[in-house]
């Protein structure tokens, strides 16, 4: 355990020096938020949005702030593989295992933060928290994305031998990701062979979780989100795990 | 008891011979160095004995521990410091050795306490809390041997420890080392492709070109074992003085290469002026001639009829070779 309390402690020494990361992971979130939520705020009334258009999406930008920061803290990976870094941790008498996790922990902690942070700030546009276990609702489901696409994002930087596919990821992965997950729109209006392919996306257990603790209604039962997502989680952590593994230096 | 053994040890990469069936045994508080040009296989050798790659053959022993069998074991009792940088720029230098200390498990009073210790060593105190990438070259270098002796190890690896610094800087670093293994009594090993590192340091030194260890000897016995001293000679008809001199009495070791010619010899002061008389009386012009006490440049080129410098371009050529055949 304290291996990986050493891993996580460096991860989060590292993201919480790096001001400019945090500000400017915000920027993207901030954007989607402001302009649909206020562009469409008013013209967009559909069913399930008893909070309106801003209302619905705030737990979708939350969603996509944890998922971009999770992703890019496990790729980030590569960046210690380039500098080197990486062999220190490889060679030093510990598992690969208690790195991985001490990794993928560092990672979500980094996440949750950054999407706390634009919980806090979507309080000033209208958010009102009701109740507190749905607050911590909504953070354990913040948690298991931080948790499952950190493992993801280590995957991932297993493969890959320098950051050249950053781009690649992110653009037909991550964000397809984020688009299909129903952070943005109702799942339930959609045509059903589009709601089958959302339903299949890990990422719409974690807003509808979020949305369910938020705003107190969802369109997914929210017990059904949390073992979906757990499974997913255990699933990613294990995987990562296993192509960290046989990462080579 | 020796700190390292190795016997027959074979690393192969698609087919390309990187260590070749290599045997030879480091005592405890040996400073042994590896000496070759880039490309020889000498931080594979390290790799292979650091547990960090596996070999394709052959056994190796690291302070009695097997390094296929007790992983954990060598890890635990060896440090690195690699030829690439391994700190994180983003962490003072205090928080680069506080992770490896908790990483190799060291109680939080001792880690502390060597911490201090250790940073005093290498003369980093009072910058001990900046972060590491407003460090220079040598400064890093410091604190990668200081952190590689944070778990007390008994046998330190330096892979190329003075690459790329400044003469200063890396006299500075070679009393570190003496002092080190004076004092603590550390087995060290070090690769280099310096020569002048390898005399200055090494109780004893493995000549590898190739993948092969060619000689392994002291530094002395080596240079003793190709004659007393060594005449230089460049010329144009080289060919031709090497006709003229390769039967006199007093040639130890002649050997001609692309661009001169060396001899090996007891009493070089008195024979110079017969070689240039010699000369003269058959028409041959020398360029340049000088005598100097051997080198390990010299025992190198010795053995394999080439300078270190010009393997160095024929690996580069060969490595780029490599790359093209990959694509």
């Amino acid at each position: 355990m304290d291996i990986v309390y050493t891993i996580w402690l460096r991860n989060v020494k590292r993201y919480l020096r790096s001001r400019s990361r945090i500000v400017g992971s915000l920027g993207m979130p901030l954007f989607f938020l402001l302009v649909l939520g206020f562009g469409l705020n008013s013209v967009v009334t559909l069913p399930g949005m008893e909070h309106g258009y801003t209302g619905f999406i705030i737990p979708g930008i939350i969603s996509m702030s944890v998922l971009f920061t999770s992703v890019f803290s496990g790729i980030q990976i590569i960046w210690d593989k380039q500098f080197g870094f990486l062999k220190e941790t490889l060679v030093a008498p510990v598992s690969r295992l208690e790195i991985m996790l001490g990794q993928t922990i560092g990672g979500a902690t980094a996440s949750v933060i950054q999407g706390l942070i634009i919980l806090v700030l979507s309080l000033l546009i209208g958010l009102n928290i009701t109740s507190i276990p749905g607050f911590l609702i909504a953070i354990v489901f913040m948690v298991l994305i931080g948790l499952s696409f950190t493992a993801f994002g280590i995957a991932i930087a297993s493969r890959m031998e320098d950051m050249h596919g950053f781009q690649l990821i992110i653009n037909f992965v991550v964000f397809p990701i984020f688009g299909l997950s129903g952070a943005l729109f109702p799942i339930d209006s959609l045509p059903s062979w589009l709601r089958s392919l959302t339903l299949l996306d890990p990422l719409t257990y974690g807003v509808e979780g979020i949305r369910y603790g938020l705003l107190g209604s969802s369109q997914v039962n929210p017990l059904l989100s949390f073992v979906v997502l757990t499974g997913f989680t255990v699933f990613m952590v294990v995987f990562g795990a296993y192509l960290f593994r046989k990462i080579s230096i | 008891m020796f700190a390292i053994e190795v016997e027959n040890l074979t690393k192969e990469f698609d087919g390309f011979v990187a260590v070749d069936n290599i045997s030879f045994s480091i005592g405890k508080g040996e400073i042994f160095g590896l000496l070759g040009p880039n490309g020889a296989g000498k931080t594979t050798t390290m790799s292979m004995l650091s547990t960090t790659l596996k070999p394709t053959s052959g056994k190796a022993y690291v302070n009695g521990f097997d390094i296929l069998k007790n992983e954990d074991d060598v890890r635990k009792s060896i440090g690195i410091v690699f030829q690439d940088q391994s700190l994180d720029e983003e962490l003072t230098a205090y928080e680069n050795m506080d992770f490896h200390g908790r990483l190799y498990r060291v109680p939080k009073e001792e880690r502390q306490k060597k911490i201090a210790e250790l940073l005093k060593l290498v003369e980093l105190e009072d910058k001990k809390d900046n972060l590491v990438k407003t460090y220079s070259g040598g400064m890093r270098r410091r604190l990668e041997i200081a952190r590689g002796l944070l778990h007390e190890p008994d046998v330190l690896f330096l892979d190329e420890p003075t690459l790329g610094l400044d003469p200063q800087t890396r006299n500075h670093l070679w009393d570190y080392i003496e002092k080190l293994n004076g004092e603590k009594g550390i087995t060290l090993i070090l690769t280099t492709h310096y020569m002048d590192e390898a005399d200055k340091l090494c109780n004893r030194v493995a000549i590898i070109d190739r993948g092969k260890i060619i000689a392994s000897d002291t530094p002395e016995k080596l240079k003793d074992s190709i004659g007393g001293d060594v005449i230089t000679i460049h010329s144009p008809q080289k060919n031709d003085l090497y006709e003229i001199i390769k039967d006199q009495t007093w040639v130890k070791h002649l050997d001609l290469h692309d661009s001169s010619l060396t001899i090996s010899l007891q009493n070089a002061g008195q024979h110079v002026a017969e070689i240039v008389n010699l000369s003269s009386e058959k028409g041959i012009s020398i360029d340049d001639i000088s005598i100097h006490k051997p080198t390990l440049e010299d025992v190198f080129l010795h053995y394999t009829g080439r300078t270190i410098r010009e393997e160095e371009a024929n690996t580069k050529d060969r490595m780029r070779m490599m790359q093209r055949v990959r694509r």
